[in-house]
């Protein structure tokens, strides 16, 4: 089912036409509401009305994760609080999350993206959609929600965890569709056959995966184990969420919802933007968003961008999946995770120094982080105890900055390699592909 | 009067304290009492050598994370209920024991046992006291 053919069947010239219009008052609005942003375009000497055809956007300044930590936590709100109706948050690099604001209308933006996605698993209004992501700050758990409620399905707003709980609801409520990331997919399917619950048994029939980067291998044993079809959803809090794009039955790149959200790829050394099927950074302006607009947004996710009308009948231009980033950011356990924000901890304490390592692991579909940091030279040690409360502290302090659990493993001074120039910090042994 | 030990942090991993121990071999360090205190991933190794800190500085070297601290060495009498004399004087006056570990052999007939307590200095006062004999570094040879 395709839930909005106007936008997503749209011919060329009319969505094209379509997103000059609503760039134009994007950037106008920005320049007027967000004085950051405003004088950055001040600084390129560059005005709304600058802006006549699609490709002056490559005019503009970019806005970077940096611009957000600068003005944290609402500078970059083109709206008062009262206007205001929810936050959403993700990590940012430093200490500080990153913190964005929806009005009223962007919440409706927002469900109506993901309720496309939902589509596009071939959800109805009959279906009920098992929402198994995390609900709260993070924006997986209410952004399926609210694609759910636009759809007109029924909610089960399962949040995630307990997954016995989660397959007691599956079978008993008659679940259609799957929200959650994909390692949790996997974890509910490997529940499922431990149980000795035969999939075919199951109503659930597809699902919207996403958050985390995953596997072809992973996707078989999730389709396998819940004999369901697998979506892939792409999104990030400061576009909006999830549902930014999301693939269809034909499973060739994610359809981007490109009346909302315009993107670019652009080459990450020199910033030009490159013409479509090229790989390079993608970018992204929203064209609707009012809450806190975002202009030419550096997503650092690596991807290519598809044109040309898919098999399913829509026309909006696909993005493939994302090969990798252009900065360090890890994801883990679908948590954003940025080595800076591990140094910031570390930092804290006087009895490590700041050399460590950060190592990511998957096993049996189950992301796991590790840090390795040195003990400070001269540190006197005779005592377990002490250690034991040093690693204590130190899993606490980070769980609090990072929201999930890190183990961690002290080393003796001088163990760890010291780099020349930049240095290896992270080890990142989870296969993709 | 306490003598000097020397405590070295140990990563868990297979051949970690062979490589230790080739180290001290190397360089002619004897030692005199040893023990090992560990949790799954990491132990921290207590001994005592004639030349706490240049053993110190040679494991420094080889990438050991080593230091040297205090304990007392306290001669036992070789007979039931020596151990607990001591134990009871410490006891009764409200002072801890962390850890005890015993030399290597016996000194002249005598057990000796070194003794980390969670008040070295009142413990070392009171055993003196008691006539409990507490031993230097050369007696442990």
């Amino acid at each position: 089912m395709i839930w909005n053919k106007e936008m997503e069947c749209a011919d060329r010239e009319t969505m094209r036409a379509l997103q000059l219009e609503r760039l134009q008052e994007t950037v106008k609005y920005e320049y007027e509401h967000v004085p950051h942003y405003a004088a950055k375009m001040d600084k390129a000497g560059v005005k709304p009305e600058d802006i006549v055809t699609l490709e002056d956007i490559a005019l503009l300044p970019f806005i970077n994760k940096e611009d957000l930590a600068e003005n944290y936590p609402t500078g970059l709100f083109a709206q008062p609080m009262e206007n205001i109706v929810r936050i959403q948050s993700s990590s940012g690099t430093t200490g500080k999350p990153k913190i964005i604001g929806y009005t009223k209308g962007d919440m409706e933006d927002w469900g109506e993206a993901v309720a496309r996605g939902l589509a596009m698993c071939g959800a109805g209004p009959n279906d009920t959609v098992h929402v198994a992501y995390g609900y709260g700050l993070f924006t997986g758990g209410l952004g399926a929600h609210a694609g759910a409620e636009t759809l007109g399905a029924t909610v089960l707003p399962m949040s995630t965890g307990n997954t016995a709980r989660q397959i007691m609801f599956m079978q008993d409520m008659k679940s259609d569709i799957l929200c959650c990331t994909p390692s949790y997919a996997l974890t509910i399917a490997e529940a499922v056959e431990r149980a000795g619950i035969d999939p075919a048994d199951l109503q659930i029939r597809a699902g919207l995966f996403g958050a985390e980067p995953w596997t072809q291998s992973m996707r078989e044993k999730i389709e396998k184990g819940l004999g369901i079809r697998a979506h892939d959803i792409y999104g990030l809090t400061e576009i909006t969420g999830p549902g930014v794009a999301t693939s269809c039955e034909a499973n060739n790149g994610m359809h981007i919802q490109e009346d909302l959200f315009y993107p670019e790829i652009v080459d990450p050394n020199t910033l030009k933007p490159l013409p479509p099927g090229e790989t390079g950074e993608l970018v992204f302006t929203t064209l609707k968003k009012r809450g806190v607009p975002m202009v030419r947004y550096r997503t650092r996710d690596i991807c290519y961008l598809m044109e040309g009308k898919c098999s399913c009948g829509r026309t909006s231009v696909r993005m493939s999946r994302v090969f990798g980033r252009t900065d360090d950011m890890l994801i883990v356990k679908g948590v954003n995770v940025f080595p800076s924000q591990v140094e910031t901890v570390i930092a804290k304490f006087n009895e490590l120094t700041l050399n460590y390592k950060i190592l990511v692991d998957r096993k049996g579909g189950s992301d796991s982080i590790e840090l390795m940091v040195e003990f400070a030279e001269g540190l006197i040690i005779d005592d377990i105890d002490f250690v034991e409360n040093m690693r204590k502290r130190v899993e606490h302090a980070l769980r609090e900055i990072l929201q999930i659990g890190c183990k961690v493993r002290f080393l003796n001074a001088g163990t760890l390699p010291r780099s020349e120039g930049k240095a290896v910090r992270v080890e990142d042994r989870r296969k993709y592909e | 009067m306490a003598v000097k030990q020397v405590s070295v942090f140990i990563e868990n991993e297979t051949g970690r304290l062979a490589a230790l121990t080739q180290l001290l071999a190397e360089h002619g360090v004897d030692l005199n009492a040893a023990t090992i205190a560990e949790t799954g991933e990491y132990g921290i190794l207590r001994c005592i050598v004639q030349n706490p800190e240049e053993t110190v500085r040679i494991l420094s070297g080889g990438g050991f994370m080593a230091s040297v601290t205090e304990v007392l060495a306290v001669g036992i009498d070789n007979r039931p209920g020596g151990l607990n004399r001591v134990l009871q004087i410490l006891s009764d006056a409200g002072i801890g024991v962390k850890y005890i570990y015993s030399t290597i052999q016996s000194i002249k007939g005598e057990a000796v046992i070194m003794m980390k307590t969670g008040d070295q200095n009142r413990a070392e006062k009171l055993l003196e006291s008691a006539d409990v004999k507490l031993c230097t570094m050369d007696e442990l040879k």
